[in-house]
Order: structure tokens, then sequence, then C-alpha cells
């Protein structure tokens, strides 16, 4: 494969190049909006973090008086913002607010759980709808083909916290083989993965079942078929990339919508993860917190988008070949 | 010892997760859970970092980390880390002697000198502790400690109690009194911590009581409310804390569970903002809770029609209710007659004082308990048929105190736990005494229920003195209304039948797992 061979092509380097700069200038970027945004929202920041650190039982004036000294929230926002500049530039995240532990800590261990679970739920989906995909696919207007129509289309309209109590009920509590939530257990992901990744599986399997239909009706896999390869020769051999490039497009757009939108699943599901954490820390005014957070899941979508452009330029000779014909031209 | 509040475990993470996928076709192979494996203790506290002021409570619970002091279910202080204590005439020097056989996790045995550490650290300021007037707290002794205090203070002996104040190794803290561990002197010790959600424990080997039957227990925090049902009914959960009235109803069909329960020293209570005119007026104030049915949000909202709050304090602290008093009731004839009186007069669209100014409220509440925000709207709708329009404003829990601070609350709902010390008397004179409380009376002044909540404080008097002392303050607050009482609180709590001896704490301060036996 040339890709091996060429490693770091130009295409490649100025794939990387341009994703950098995108990736710090996103950073600082999304760190100054966050301040500036949590700053001017209405509310007293000392009073939202008191109530968060001491709960609604122990929350009061004083207490909140406490935090203000102790946090210097008197000081202008300005010089808060110069701080956290200057802490970014050492590569330091900076203290939550209210926990008083490093962000850097908090946001690797959350972030790490989404990530675990966006990829158990990748990994559940692309199992589930390539295969369903390809075989409804193959025999447009069948049988199979109409049930993952149908299938699609129920499990699209399906509120995630519903399909999530449907599956605890069913799996968990009624055949008692799987946790119904936390973390510690080894099964413990299936559950929350499944929840995301059934709807996923669904439109997954609707993107492979019209990507391989295009394929089969395209004159080169007629041709594939005419030389004498069987289905399934046919199918691995000129089938399975074109199919690929679609799906792998579809998965690495939907990957960053897990991350983002799992909250829902995290919360019922009692899983330590990032967007819980997030709606957690706007709920307190914790800035360094949320602006650690936006920054870490910014470059982690900067990165998946890189990814899956990686991803398609490997799957896809006839983009790189553009690619060089253009940088050739500049 | 080292303990990482947020552990790393990517590489185990990867691994499940490549595992996760092909788990789907083999679900019937999977291990079920262990006969005697850790008891899972499921509630919504979420561990918010180590912080003994910020989730103390969640170590004490666990019984991993002590306090000097106890509390009986009454409230009355018990030995705990301080085997016993004295208290001097003058009420200035409480003289405590620890436990002699008391260790640290790690070994070191709890010493004079780490209990002064913990509580000098505990005094500084928002945490209860810094509310005391304590002038010193000193060793005396290699096991005995004495606290010297500027002025008598009653309620020391509950704050002693307090989780904020719990008492942990030296090798707990950094160089800035900052707490990195928990190493407490408790009958468990922390196996992990995985800080927001999750943490387990095993026995303490080196406990100076007896070892306990359960061996491991984990907890784990879950927000919502059905989550931690489905826990208890799947078998997950053996303790399902805080549950909903709606799945306590079908949890209490499931024969592998029971129901315990206990009703707390907490209630759902109207703050009013009596600085404002229409609210000044004790007739409006009896009106609004006149007009309250409490059974009916007893029955519908919590299931439980017995919660209907009769006065402010509920039977269950049995020093603070009076069981003499007329109970609070449900009379909107009587209340349009008092606010007839009052002056207020019935127009088509509510309302109006003689200048033909309506009577329009806020009602600010909170969603941290789920419950207050149906329980507003039940209010707003009962005060609306009486000609009272209210606006329900769902916002921080913190928008209270604020509102009380810069005087724009009008009217909060709040679920005051009068026994965030176990001796409620603290709680009470912050919110009643002199100038009000920010979560207590605002704009409201009774000389009396000031001047007794005062000297129940000092305290030093004979019992009878000051059971006449509440009982006069809990007479007042009943007739003056400064709070309007709404609806008590019962911890309900789902309980396994793997296991037995469970006895609930009505001051919320310990699962007492060291009680529990497995039964199979």
């Amino acid at each position: 494969m040339d890709l091996m061979t060429k490693p770091l092509s130009s295409v490649w380097l100025r794939l990387l190049a341009r994703r950098a700069v995108q990736a710090l200038v996103l950073a600082l970027v999304v760190g100054t909006a966050c301040f500036i945004i949590t700053r001017s929202l209405p509310g007293d920041m000392a009073t939202r973090i008191a109530a968060s650190r001491y709960g609604y039982d122990l929350v009061s004036n004083a207490a909140a008086d406490a935090v203000r000294t102790e946090l210097a929230l008197a000081q202008p926002a300005w010089r808060a913002l110069l701080d956290w500049w200057q802490h970014i530039a050492q590569l330091d995240l900076g203290v939550s607010l209210v926990s008083g532990e490093p962000v850097w800590d908090e946001v690797s261990y959350q972030l790490g759980a989404t990530m675990y679970l966006a990829a158990a739920a990748v990994l559940l989906a692309a199992l589930l709808g390539v295969p369903l995909g390809l075989a409804a696919g193959l025999r447009p207007g069948g049988k199979l083909d109409r049930l993952t129509l149908g299938l699609t289309v129920l499990l699209r309209a399906t509120p995630p916290f519903m399909l999530a109590l449907l599956l605890m009920l069913g799996l968990a509590v009624h055949f008692g083989e799987l946790p119904v939530a936390g973390h510690e257990e080894g099964w413990s992901v299936l559950l929350p993965a499944m929840t995301l990744a059934l709807g996923l599986a669904a439109g997954l399997a609707r993107v492979t079942r019209g990507a391989l239909q295009d394929v089969v009706s395209s004159a080169p896999y007629e041709f594939a078929r005419t030389k004498g390869l069987t289905d399934m020769q046919a199918l691995l051999h000129h089938g399975l990339r074109p199919v690929a490039l679609p799906a792998v497009t579809y998965l690495g757009v939907h990957a960053v919508f897990l991350v983002e939108g799992a909250v829902v699943i995290e919360t019922l599901f009692a899983w330590p993860g990032i967007g819980h954490a997030l709606v957690h820390a706007i709920f307190a005014r914790d800035v360094p917190m949320i602006q650690g957070t936006a920054l870490c899941m910014g470059l982690l979508f900067a990165s998946f988008n890189l990814l899956v452009d990686g991803a398609s330029l490997a799957l896809d000779p006839r983009q790189r070949h553009r690619r060089e014909e253009a940088g050739a031209a500049t | 010892m080292p303990m990482h509040l947020f552990p790393s475990k990517h590489r185990r993470q990867l691994l499940q997760a490549g595992a996760a996928g092909l788990a789907c076709a083999a679900a019937p192979a999977l291990q079920a859970h262990a006969v005697r494996g850790p008891l899972q203790i499921v509630g919504p506290w979420e561990i918010g970092g180590l912080q003994p002021a910020v989730s103390g409570h969640v170590f004490t619970r666990l019984q991993i980390a002590e306090t000097l002091l106890g509390a009986h279910d009454s409230g009355q202080p018990a030995p705990a880390l301080a085997q016993r204590w004295e208290v001097s005439a003058d009420g200035l020097t409480w003289h405590f002697v620890l436990r002699p056989q008391a260790r640290f996790h790690d070994g070191t045995p709890v010493d004079a000198s780490s209990v002064v550490r913990s509580l000098d650290l505990a005094r500084k300021a928002p945490a209860l502790l810094s509310t005391a007037p304590i002038a010193a707290v000193e060793a005396v002794g290699p096991r005995a400690v004495r606290l010297r205090l500027s002025a008598p203070y009653a309620s020391l002996s509950a704050l002693l109690a307090h989780s904020s104040t719990l008492v942990l190794a030296p090798a707990s803290y950094d160089a800035q009194g900052q707490v990195r561990g928990i190493i407490g002197s408790g009958p468990y010790r922390i196996v992990t911590l995985a800080a927001p959600t999750s943490l387990e424990a095993a026995a303490f080997d080196a406990y100076d009581g007896p070892a306990p039957a359960v061996q491991r227990v984990r907890y784990l925090s879950a927000s919502r409310a059905e989550t931690r049902a489905l826990m208890a009914e799947g078998g997950q959960a053996d303790l399902a804390y805080n549950l909903d009235p709606a799945s306590l109803q079908r949890l209490r069909l499931r024969r592998h569970l029971q129901i315990a329960s206990v009703t707390l020293p907490r209630t759902a209570v109207v703050k009013v903002n009596a600085h404002l005119p229409a609210l000044q007026d004790l007739r409006v104030r009896q009106a609004l809770s006149l007009c309250i049915d409490r059974s009916g949000i007893a029955r519908a909202i919590l299931r439980d029609p017995e919660l209907a709050a009769q006065q402010l304090l509920p039977p269950t602290l049995p020093d603070w209710h009076d069981p003499t008093l007329t109970p609070l009731r449900c009379d909107p004839d009587a209340a349009a007659r008092l606010l007839r009186d009052a002056g207020w007069q019935r127009h088509g669209d509510g309302l109006r004082d003689p200048q033909g100014q309506p009577l329009r409220l806020a009602l600010r509440t909170f969603p941290d308990r789920p419950e207050l925000p149906i329980i507003a709207t039940a209010l707003q709708a009962q005060w609306r048929e009486a000609g009272i329009a209210v606006d329900v404003q769902i916002g921080n829990s913190g928008n209270i105190p604020l509102g009380h601070r810069d005087g724009s609350l009008q009217l909060g709902l709040a679920a005051r736990n009068y026994a965030n010390l176990p001796d409620p008397t603290a709680t009470l004179a912050q919110d009643f005494g002199q100038g009000g409380g920010d979560w207590g009376a605002m704009g409201w002044q009774n000389p009396l229920v000031s001047q007794h909540l005062t000297e129940l404080m000092r305290g030093r008097m004979g019992a009878t003195r000051a059971a006449q002392l509440r009982r006069q303050v809990v007479g007042v607050l009943h007739a003056e209304l400064p709070v309007i009482p709404v609806v008590w609180y019962r911890q309900q709590v789902a309980v396994s039948r793997r296991i037995s001896g469970v006895r609930l704490d009505p001051l919320e301060r310990s699962y007492r797992i060291t009680d529990m036996q497995w039964t199979s």
C-alpha cells in the first residue's frame, strides 16, 4: 500500500500542520469564550460554588463569603483570565473551584470514562450495524431491508432515556445478569454502551445499505460479477472499501455526538463521564473546570476529525490523488 | 497510603471495551453476583473531593472516619473517638479522653496531637466548627484533649459529632493542611476511591471494636432515583437510599426486598419575607398556611399521608415536638376571612389591597430535591384558589440565602434539615435567633424566642427548665409562622433480604454497616 511506503508524504504533512494550528487556535478561543460566558451568567458565583461544595443543607451567606475570600472572586475578571492564560502557557489547567482537585486529574479521569463508553458504543454499533446494512444492501426491498428500516425509525424515535430504562428493566432487572448501573464491575459498560449503540447501529445500517446498493449497481461491480467472481468475492474485493467510506464518516461524526451528548445516559447509569461533570461544573460556575473540559473536548474533536480525515484518505486513493495534484499545482 | 482520587485504569478499560462487543452474544454466560460479595450501597450523594467540610459525610456514614463524639437517635451526645468527656462547671473547658486502643488505618495510634490537628483545620471558615467560640484546642496528655471556650456553648458536643470535624491521621494532610487521603480510624478503610461516584472499603483488621460481619462495602453515587430503585430491584444494590415515591410503590411488591423507613428531622418549609408589608401581617401568613392542603400534598406527591406537617418539627425529635399543639390544618374559608380582615379584597383577577394593588408573590425553590418544584406548583395552585398569585421560580439552592441577604426573596420553599447537627438547638438559633437566618425567619423577630434559644445554646440548666424553654419556642413558632411548615420527610431505603440488622439512622450520620449481618 503506498500509504505505508510514503508515511510522511506532503499530503499527510499538510493535513497534520493545518490541524495542529486549528487545534491551538481552537483551544485558546474555546477557553477564553468559556470564561467570558460563564462570568457573564446571572447569579452570584460565590453562592453557586458554595452551594455545590457544601450542598443545599449547608449553603449560607457566610459560606459564600468565605468562598469569595478564599478564591479572590472579587478581583477583576481580566486578572483571572490573565491568570488562566499564564497557567495554560505552562500546560496547567488549574484547580477546580468546587473540589479543590487539579482540573487535569478530573478531566482525564472523566473524559477517559466517556471515551471508553463511546468507544464501546461505536464498536457495538459497528458490529451490529455493518453486517445488517450489508445484508440489507445486497437484497434491497427484501424482508431484512424492510425490517432494518422499521427498526431504524423506531430506534431513532425512542428518546435515549426511555431506551436506557427499557434496557435496564429488560436485561438487568428481569434477567439479572448485568449490573444496572455503576462502573466498577467489568460488564457495567455494556448497558450504557448498548443504549448509545442501538440508535447509532440503526443509522449505520441504513448508511451501509445505501452505500452498498450504489456500489452493487455500479459498472465496476457489475464487471466484477461478469468476470466470474462469486457474490462474496465481489463484495470483499470491490464492495467493502467504497462502502467503508461513508460508514467511517458517519461513525466519526456520531462519535463526537456520543462524547458530548451522553449526559443523559451517564447520569442515568451513574457513569463518571465528562458530560455529567460538565453540567455540574456549569451549575457550580466552576470556571477552570468548564474551561479545562471545553478545551480538552475541543482538542479531542479536532483529533477525531483528523482521524476520520486520515481514515478517509487511507481508504480512498482518489482523495489522495486529488490532494497531491492540488499540492503540486500550488 | 497512596490514594488516587481519579484512578487511571485506561488499559483495563480498553481491554474491557474490546470484550464488550463480544459479550453481547455471550450475555447468559456472564457471572452472577457472588453471594457474599461486597455490600452495595447506592445513594444520591456525590463524593465531591476529600475535604471534610465538603464530603466528610461520605466517610463518616461509611464508618471510615470517626468524629470525637457520636450521637444517639434522639440527638443526645454519645461516645465515639472520645470514650468519655467532662465539662467544667462554668462550661468553658471541655475535657475529652480518647479510646486507648484506637488506631488509624496506617497503623499509627490515634493520639491527642492528631485530634488537635484535625480540629484546628476544621475550625477554618466556613466549616461549622468555626461558629463555636473556641479559644484553644490543646493536647493535655497522649490521649487527652482539652477545648477551651470563650463563652459557654452547649452545642459544642453536636458540632464535634458533625462530619466536618472528623479526625484523620497526620499523614492525610499535605503541608498546606489540605486533605490528600482519607486515613481514618473507623471499622472500615478505603480500598479504592473513584470520585465523584464510587468508593470501596474493607474491614480494618486493627479496629479496636468488634469485627464487623460485612467485610467489604461499596458505595455508588447515582443521581437518579429511578437508577437507585432499579439497582435494588435488579439485586445489584443491597441498600438503596432516597427512593422516589413512585418506585417505592413498585419495590414494595418485590419479595427479595424490604423497605426500611425512618422519619427524618427535615421539614419542607416556606420561608416568608416578613419585611414585605403584606407578609408582615400575621393574618396573611396564617391565611397562607390555612390554604395549604398538606395531607393532599403528602398523599399525592410524597405518597405518604402521614407526612403532612402538623407543626414545624416532626415527632422524631421528641424534645422539639409538642404533641399538645393544635395541628396545622387546611381551611380555605378561614383563610378567606383572615385575608378579608387584613384588608385584602377579592376581585375577578385575585386579591387586591384598598389601593388596588394586587397580592402577587414569587416563590423560589430548587430542584436538588426533585419533589420541591412539584410541591411549589401545588402550593401555587392552592394559593391561586384563595386569589393569591404566586410565580414559581426554580433556580439554585443558593438563591434563597442570597435573597435573604439582599431582601429580594418573597417566599422560598426549602427542605430544611434541622439536624444538620445532631442537636437542633444551633440550627434553630441560627434560623430564629436575633436577626433571623438564611433559611429561617426574615423580618420576623420575637424577643422571647431569641432569648430562650440563646439560653439553650449556653446550656448549663436543669432538664425541666430546658424542656420548658423548648416548649415555649416551639409554641411561638407554631403560632406566629415565621416559616410555614408544609411536609415532613421520611427516609425510605430498599433493603435486600441478603442482609439483616439494618437500623436506619434518623440523623443520617451513619449507615451502621457494622450492625448488619449476611442472612444467607
